[in-house]
């Protein structure tokens, strides 16, 4: 297991260092920190002294390498718009992102789960039929359109919910702003929470289904009827177990998808996150921002990644201290 | 009475192109402690047979028609919680492939403790040291470290062995192993089969031993039914059935045995494949590959006619 | 998708008469009217100029006077505007003839694109395994958990930013196909590679080998064909998805001009007046757009259902 640990990490470190490099070429490419700080009034000499004060006419690797050393240091530059650190500015987002991805993780979990178990062992039940149907139709509405259908449904035309905002929050632990403890706060995030959870449900739906439709036809699973366990033991443990190896895997990719997604989100709900301000950013210009926002994703893609392969390795007794599969 | 007995037994498949008979009137005998042996190509109806006396064969296919009498009960019609409570407990099965037989994400323990616990009512200890005892009965070597593992740590040979103790967990009336050997090497296969027989006799347990290697069945079993297209075209005693086979298809299987053959000489292969279930042809299913056929055999099926000790199907059988 | 899987052969006509996908589709109530749709759909795009009332393209031809007509049928509706027009006075039906054509040919040429990509570091990956291949799979790994749409937001956004926006506006259809296509090769790479490696356990790629055959011969002639129904099949999802990525990506700004909408940026446009009551500028774009996925998606799943391509990792 800990030689298993040390390559995921090394392999997550490599990973860091790419992104870091791309996104340090970005801000070599994306405008330019003088202006920002100096304005167009200056004069050329002055401009060129600047530049030979702060290390900007130095070799690319130089300041890459000045850059990386920053980053770990947790510095990341500081924003042009907020005139505040890019890093402050981010956590300070970062709550309300995370927010929102639990409660669509929290729907996806409560709903893909039993109907995709349900629809496998019941193909042909009516009930199964519909959710097949929802989930490609689920699957062909784009993200932004479910949350601009959910806005005209629930807050245009019935007035039920808000339709931008976090509502109230509570402080947790000190230093965590959360929507999720206050009815206020729910009532904004149930929205949103949706229309992000709507884009990978029926996709979770599809894929529990399909794979454990395939492990039910295993011959492991002919053993246990023949064995003559329950049809709950069946199903619940000796097919569900298998179904969720790839769920699992899969499962890790659809939370990338995810963060990718809060962006589309919280723009049509200009929910306070870390996607929204990425957006704004955007049209801002504000590359230390943008950089900054590249490095924080890129670190939770790999966090999650290297948690769900141990996930995987711990659940899947197949998995031995190298990280080869051994296959039966 | 005998332990179990399967009259006119048919299975059919619901497919897209229209119903297909996999089964066709399948009669015969298991005495208690008995061993018998089924034998025919791939695709004759062994594994269906199998599967039909537990009361498993999924769909689309089902169990047309016929009975299977086990114990005063005819399995067929059995409700599914008195059936489920038969499986694995008075009638064991054991698969082709012990690689695919196992669940590979529970471990041994697991698999062997809910086998012991779903039909009877004792403690996780008891069920464990059952556990334990049938894998010392397998000769598995340290059962107790065994039941901490998972299957993918075991090699083949062992885990037809725990797939074998798990079949006896419940001290069954009969077991059914569908080719319990063909997915090993040659080796080991000897020694599955020679366990088998032992714990058998051990255990006074009925044994239906399926298989296209005549080779095999005449080492374990008294009695052979051979299965051709469906149907059994003849069954009697092993001795009986090797030294002087009746069917010309039994015959042809018998001819074509390694050991039947003159060193140098090619192998005495039956000429032809079987008809696919889909386009059997009419009167006899054999006539196109027998080398006896006649009009007769064209279009008259031939019913199963006793013979002496044993039963044929056969409009000209072979007689000494 | 890719015309180099696609070897014509004389007798493939009858091949394809005689195939179970003509007859499933034969059968097939959904299959059908996806398709019928999708002829539609793709008539309608490239007789655009044709069938479009306005050019609406061309600004002059409209009048800001004449801005937020809702469409035939509701009150306040103007004869010349059948689907009523967007907040900038343009002749709604027009503009979404324009943008469904934009939209159809972004999400076409990036698949291919992805295609040509994705089938050549695939076929690589899984002829020549080892090392070459881990480290490819483990690219395709990390590229797919980064997700095309946030790639491609921020390629764009500096693309953008660089090159400025009038420059950006005449190459925004090159520049998003670009993006999509190189950004989303590793579904195609993944694919071809696990149908390289079933293949290469089959015993006619021995054989080939041993008659002397060259790998790019063994790859070309005899392993590329076998993977052709598993590649139709993600071909129509990656289509899909390409479409969705565009729209979405203009939908942020950062897609298709609105000088040269396409229907994402037409739903963008129309985003803040459904606050105001003028659905029509996003509900029927929108509606165009759900419909054009959701029959890519049926026809799709329709192959995988009689395609059956095997599952082989």
């Amino acid at each position: 297991m800990l030689a298993f640990l040390i390559r995921r990490l090394g392999q997550a470190l490599v990973v860091m260092l790419v992104i870091s490099f791309l996104s340090f070429s970005i801000q070599d490419e994306l405008g330019d920190p003088l202006r920002e700080l100096v304005g167009q009034s200056v004069s050329e000499e002055t401009r060129e002294k600047l530049r030979d004060e702060m290390g900007l006419n130095d070799p690319f690797l130089v300041q890459y390498w000045r850059f990386l050393g920053n980053a770990v240091r947790g510095d990341l530059g500081t924003s042009y718009f907020f005139k505040r650190p890019a890093l402050e500015v981010i956590l300070g987002k970062l709550p309300a992102t995370i927010d929102l991805v639990i409660a669509a993780t929290f729907w996806i979990l409560l709903f893909s789960i039993p109907v995709g178990v349900f629809a496998a062992i019941r193909p042909d039940h009516w009930f199964s039929r519909v959710a097949m149907g929802l989930s490609i139709l689920g699957i062909s509405i784009p993200v932004f359109l479910t949350a601009i259908f959910l806005i005209y449904l629930f807050a245009v035309e019935l007035g039920w919910l808000p339709s931008y905002g976090r509502g109230d929050t509570r402080m947790l632990f000190g230093g965590w702003e959360t929507s999720l403890l206050t009815r206020d706060g729910l009532r904004h995030i149930f929205l949103p929470s949706i229309s992000l959870a709507s884009v990978i449900l029926p996709l979770f739906v599809r894929m529990i289904r399909s794979e454990m439709m395939e492990v039910l036809e295993a011959e492991y699973i002919k053993f246990a009827w023949a064995k003559g366990l329950r049809k709950r033991r069946i199903w619940m443990l000796h097919a569900f177990k298998n179904t969720l190896l790839p769920v699992i895997t899969v499962g890790g990719v659809q939370l990338g998808i995810m963060v990718a997604y809060t962006i589309l989100t919280e723009t049509v709900f200009q929910w306070p996150g870390m996607g929204f301000m990425f957006l704004e950013a955007i049209h801002r210009v504000d590359t230390p921002l943008i950089v900054a926002y590249l490095i924080v994703v890129g670190l939770i893609f790999v966090v999650t990644n290297t948690v769900v392969d141990i996930i995987y390795g711990l659940v899947n007794p197949m998995v031995n201290i190298t990280g080869q599969r051994n296959e039966p | 009475m005998a332990l179990l007995s399967v009259k006119n037994l048919g299975v059919e498949f619901e497919l897209r192109t229209g119903t297909v008979a996999a089964l066709r009137d399948v009669s015969f005998d298991l005495e208690s402690g008995e061993r018998i042996g089924i034998v025919g190509e791939s695709g004759a109806g062994k594994s269906v047979c199998a599967f039909a006396i537990l009361n498993l064969i999924s769909k689309p296919g089902f169990i047309s028609s016929g009975r299977i009498w086990f114990k005063g009960n005819d399995l067929a019609s059995l409700d599914g919680e008195s059936m489920r409570r038969i499986r694995g407990n008075e009638i064991s099965m054991i698969f082709q492939d012990p690689m695919m037989t196992l669940n590979p994400v529970l471990t041994i323990g697991t698999q062997m403790v809910e086998t012991i616990r779903t039909h009877h009512p004792v403690s996780l200890d008891d069920a464990r040291n059952i556990a334990v005892e049938k894998l010392k009965a397998v000769r598995i070597p340290s059962p107790e470290t065994r039941l901490e593992q998972y299957p993918h740590e075991l090699s083949g040979g062992m885990r037809q062995r725990v797939v074998i103790a798990i079949a006896l967990l419940s001290d069954p009336g009969i077991i059914i192993a569908d080719e319990p050997t063909t997915a090993l090497d040659v080796t080991i296969q000897a020694e599955i089969l020679e366990l088998l027989l032992t714990l058998c006799n051990d255990y006074h347990v009925g044994l239906i031993l399926i298989t296209h290697d005549l080779a095999v069945v005449s080492e374990v079993t008294q009695r052979i039914l051979v299965m051709y297209a469906g149907r059994i075209i003849e069954q009697g005693t092993t001795r009986e059935i090797i030294a002087r086979p009746s069917h010309p298809y039994t015959e042809g299987l018998i001819g074509a045995l390694p050991e039947k053959t003159t060193p140098g000489q090619p192998l005495n292969q039956i000429p032809g494949v079987m008809p696919s279930l889909q386009d059997i042809p009419s009167g006899c299913a054999f006539h196109n590959r027998c080398e006896f056929a006649a009009q007769r055999c064209r279009s008259d099926l031939p019913r199963p006619t006793d013979l002496e000790s044993r039963s044929v199907a056969c409009h000209f059988p072979i007689r000494d | 998708m890719n015309p180099d899987t696609l070897q014509i052969r004389p007798d493939s006509w009858r091949r394809f008469r005689e195939s179970p996908v003509l007859h499933s589709f034969l059968r097939h109530r959904t299959a059908q009217v996806s398709a019928a749709v999708l002829l539609v759909y793709l008539l309608a795009s490239i007789l655009a100029s044709v069938v479009a009332p306005y050019d609406p393209w061309d600004l002059t031809q409209f009048d800001i006077m004449d801005s937020e007509i809702p469409p035939a049928g509701s009150a306040g509706a103007d004869d010349r505007f059948v689907l009523g027009t967007d907040a900038m006075g343009r002749d709604m039906f027009s503009t979404i003839l324009y943008g469904t054509g934009i939209s159809i040919v972004i999400g076409i040429f990036a698949t291919i694109l992805q295609g040509a990509i994705g089938i050549s570091v695939g076929l690589v990956a899984g002829y020549y395994g080892g090392r070459l291949d881990s480290f490819l799979m483990r690219v395709a790994d990390i590229q797919l958990s980064f997700t095309t749409l946030m790639v491609a937001i921020i390629v764009l956004a500096v693309f953008q930013a660089t090159v400025g926006l009038e420059f950006y506006e005449d190459f925004a259809v090159v520049a998003i196909i670009l993006v999509i296509g190189i950004a989303e090769w590793p579904q195609y790479a993944r694919t071809v590679r696990a149908c390289v490696l079933g293949e290469k356990k089959k015993e006619y790629v021995d054989a080939a080998r041993v008659i002397g055959l060259s790998p790019i011969t063994i790859i070309y002639r005899h392993i590329l064909p076998n993977t052709f129904s598993p590649l139709l099949v993600i071909s129509t999802v990656q289509v899909a998805n390409a479409i969705i990525t565009e729209a979405a990506l203009s939908f942020l700004g950062l897609g298709m001009p609105v000088t040269k909408p396409s229907l994402g940026s037409l739903i963008r446009n129309g985003f803040e007046f459904i606050f105001s009551g003028s659905w029509w500028i996003t509900a029927l774009p929108a509606m165009v757009l759900v419909v054009l996925i959701l029959a890519i998606n049926l026809l799709g799943d329709w192959l995988r259902d009689v395609l059956n391509p095997k599952k082989y990792d």
